[in-house]
């Protein structure tokens, strides 16, 4: 054994590392997961802009909603926000907030500074509940459709065109364009 | 027709590559100097083929022709022409084609610039090359062919991602390219010497100006990915410590060290198989840095090409050509003995702490950048890495190292003996101390702790560097080119170690909601805004913010923010209104119509934010300026320059 092998040996286990996170991926970006036409997991967790009062996930039962998982400290957050202004302007589905791993400090700040396009705000500090959605890094936005369903899921920033391609006929009911 | 030509001369080119890269390995191996004649013309005959192909794809975008799906997915008749072209590479497959086409380019580089080398080691160089080239045209083919046709033709073209819609982003991609690329010279040199079991002193020689390039190319592409983020993002700062931002900052740092190893072994014969190391490290992390960005296994602002099915790929590819290299160093490197010694404080060991803190600093980068994917991989929760890990943990061996570069560049090779440099160095450091005074306490008011510490080891560096060329010019004896570079290139670190201080402690920000007619100041510069009207450009519409700037009373600037609604895509973006006064760098974004005439604003003052822009090009100025000294050109004046290689290499396994 010489020292000569142990950049090897490191390359090894980065290629471990990297093979399983290529199978993954998969499931990652297009979530052929379990949760697509299961039952939204639940969540009760205090409100971001009240911090007194719990919000539930049942609070919108019966409704379609759109769940959107943000941090002030991810960029693409950021970048998706403009476009969340607008879906909240449509008003086609009522945008709810999971603010992941956060301090409220900094969200209310981010709010205040770049608008609100969220009909509510759940404070995941712990990150439990997006562990239970199966959240990989933020952005992340899932539809849940009227009987709690999860219809879709979109990782990464939102676009108007995933927006209109992928959520809003899925809202509607309308056939979605396989492309 | 053209997109047919294309892909045909893509298969042309895979052809070649494969024997250039079998005839290149094989020939000298076997000794059959028939075999390797034919390398060159397959390198000449391969980069004709390539280059057909590029022009076959750029000549689809500029004529509109949407009938190739990549063109429609990536442009728009409404798209100008400077963004057609720059649209070849605004997506992965086009991406890959450049990267393939730079590889091409110098490959015939190689082929003509080492051509005075042994024709046998030259010709290993070239095979090595063919056989990355190779791997990446087969996985274009196979998995990411930019040719493919659309049946029917799309009408139109979803057009161009909006954010690449930019001067600066239209050629980051190729500067970074080029140097991603330069580095697999470096590789392939390494690996030419592992092949011949035998490296002296004139190797690194031959290698030091391809890798001092890449390492200039890499610099410039890297700071116009940041100016880029700064204006276009709309946030307002210059890194992130975005996976893809990291993806080639590892590769530049291990670069960086890469190039000061092989200093030592230029010189002094020293640091042999380290060097080896450093060389498939550096290329192992452009290679990991496309991997990270192509394969969809880090969801980042930039991976807007993800398919696993490319990653498993990648992955392949990375495990042979990497893997095959660390084999080849585990067997051959032991072999490689270097036998002189050096004193503490010589230069050598001032360069050997340069190279242990580089690499600190790219675990550092690598550790948060791999430490989600890891986590994921193992079955952790989630986790995510952002500035709170990296800035501290960078800091920790750059402070040291900064520090030694204004010791190390008054240093002699081989002694231990500071002597008269000891007097040079106190002057510089007392220099440097005085001005941050001033500058910290005079200029700037309050401080942090960290301000005048990095202002100070900032100075140090551009004084202690020019200490010596001063001194020779005044003495009248010549300053070579090779000492030239290198004193910019720190000079240009100095300059970046300045502005990184100056804007971590003295940036200003408000965020105000304003109407038109009124006025907000910040420091001494008072905003006041004008109004606000539509705007339409060739692809897009929006509006314009107009913005007054004064700064204790005088005009100083009009500042237009833009916000745009991107046609095709529906993406609307934030265009920063920028200007400059007095160093210091004035930002201005237009943020949410908050209704009743009231606009969100966003204001910033960065003072020499700019500096860290313009370090990189002297950085990569002093690459240049190195890589054409006179040392490197001749091989008659190396020879007779070389002292004869010091430690063996087994003569017997010399092909």
């Amino acid at each position: 054994m010489n020292r000569f092998i142990l950049p090897l040996g490191g390359f090894a286990l980065l290629v471990l590392v990297l093979f399983l996170g290529v199978k993954t991926s998969p499931e990652r970006s297009t979530l052929q997961s379990v949760l697509i036409g299961k039952p939204a997991p639940e969540f009760t967790l205090p409100d971001l802009m009240n911090p007194g009062r719990q919000l539930s996930s049942k609070d919108w039962a019966g409704n379609a909603y759109v769940l959107n998982v943000w941090g002030t400290w991810c960029p693409g957050c950021r970048q998706e926000h403009e476009t969340l202004l607008r879906i909240a302007q449509l008003g086609q589905a009522p945008l709810i907030g999971i603010n992941w791993k956060d301090e409220d400090s900094l969200a209310h700040e981010w709010l205040a500074q770049l608008g609100n396009p969220y009909a509510a705000i759940v404070s995941d500090h712990s990150g439990r509940t997006a562990i239970d959605w199966g959240v990989y890094g933020a952005p992340e936005t899932f539809l849940v459709d009227s009987q709690g369903l999860v219809q879709y899921r979109h990782v990464g920033p939102m676009t108007m065109e995933v927006w209109e391609k992928q959520f809003v006929p899925r809202i509607t009911g309308k056939p979605v364009d396989p492309s | 027709m053209l997109p047919e030509l294309g892909q045909f001369a893509l298969i042309l080119a895979l052809l070649l590559a494969a024997l250039q890269a079998f005839f290149g390995i094989a020939g000298p191996h076997f000794r059959k100097d028939r075999w390797t004649a034919v390398v060159t013309p397959a390198v000449a005959g391969q980069f004709v083929m390539v280059a057909t192909a590029m022009v076959c794809l750029v000549a689809s975008f500029i004529n509109f022709d949407f009938s190739v799906l990549y063109v429609a997915q990536n442009s728009n008749s409404a798209l100008p022409l400077m963004y057609r072209v720059a649209a070849v590479w605004g997506a992965h497959e086009g991406s890959l084609l450049l990267w393939i086409f730079l590889l091409a380019a110098w490959t015939v580089a190689v082929a003509i610039g080492a051509s005075r080398l042994p024709q046998h080691f030259t010709a290993r160089v070239l095979g090595v090359l063919g056989i990355v080239s190779f791997a990446f045209l087969l996985f274009t083919l196979a998995t990411s062919n930019p040719f493919l046709r659309l049946e029917p033709a799309a009408p139109d073209g979803r057009d161009l991602n909006p954010l690449l819609q930019d001067p600066a982003l239209a050629i980051h991609p190729p500067m970074l390219y080029i140097g991603y690329v330069g580095f697999a010279v470096a590789f392939a040199f390494a690996v030419a010497a592992m092949l011949e079991g035998k490296m002296d002193q004139t190797w690194a020689r031959w290698t030091r100006p391809w890798t001092t390039v890449a390492w200039a190319f890499l610099s410039i592409g890297i700071v116009l990915g940041s100016w880029w983020a700064y204006y276009e993002l709309g946030w307002g700062g210059y890194w992130f410590w975005d996976p893809v931002e990291n993806a080639s900052f590892m590769p530049w740092l291990a670069g960086t060290a890469l190039i000061h190893s092989l200093a030592v072994t230029d010189k002094r014969g020293l640091f042999k198989s380290w060097t080896l190391l450093l060389a498939i490290l550096t290329f192992s992390l452009s290679l990991l840095g496309t991997f990270l960005v192509r394969s969809g296994v880090l969801v980042s602002v930039h991976s807007f090409a993800a398919d696993p099915a490319r990653g498993m790929f990648i992955l392949a590819f990375l495990v042979i050509i990497i893997g095959g290299a660390l084999s080849l160093y585990a067997w051959r490197a032991p072999l490689l003995k270097s036998q002189a010694g050096f004193e503490f404080l010589s230069r050598e060991s001032f360069l050997l702490f340069n190279n242990i803190l580089l690499i600190i600093a790219t675990a550092v980068v690598f550790a948060g950048t791999m430490a989600p994917l890891i986590a994921d991989a193992l079955g952790f929760p989630t986790l995510s890495v952002g500035t709170p890990y990296f800035n501290p943990s960078f800091i920790v061996p750059v402070l040291p190292l900064l520090a030694l570069v204004a010791l190390g560049v008054q240093s002699s090779w081989k002694r231990g003996r500071l002597g008269e440099h000891k007097r040079r160095l106190l002057v510089t450091l007392a220099i440097a101390v005085v001005l941050t005074v001033a500058l910290a306490f005079g200029l700037f008011g309050r401080a942090k702790v960290l301000t005048p510490v990095g202002f100070v080891l900032a100075l140090w560096i551009i004084l202690s560097s020019l200490a010596d060329p001063i001194d020779r010019w005044r003495r009248k004896l010549s300053v070579s080119r090779g000492v030239l570079g290198m004193t910019l290139a720190h000079i240009g670190l100095g300059v970046l170690v300045m502005g990184v201080t100056a804007v971590e402690s003295y940036t200003q920000e408000r965020d105000v909601s304003l109407s038109p007619g009124q006025t907000v100041t910040m420091g001494n510069y008072a905003f006041r805004f004008n109004s606000v009207e539509p705007h339409e450009g060739p692809n897009y519409d929006g509006v314009r913010g107009d913005f007054t700037v004064t700064h204790e009373g005088r005009t100083i600037l009009q500042l237009h923010p833009e916000k745009r609604l991107y046609w095709v895509q529906r993406q609307a973006l934030t265009e920063a209104g920028i200007g400059s006064h007095w160093g210091s760098n004035i930002f201005l974004a237009l943020g949410e119509d908050l209704g009743a005439g009231k606009w969100s604003v966003r204001l910033q003052i960065r003072p020499l934010v700019n500096y860290v822009w313009i370090s990189a090009f002297i950085m990569a100025l002093g690459g240049a300026v190195a890589a054409s000294d006179r040392r490197y050109r001749s091989a008659k004046s190396a020879a007779a320059e070389t002292v004869p290689a010091v430690g063996g290499a087994a003569e017997g396994k010399a092909g």
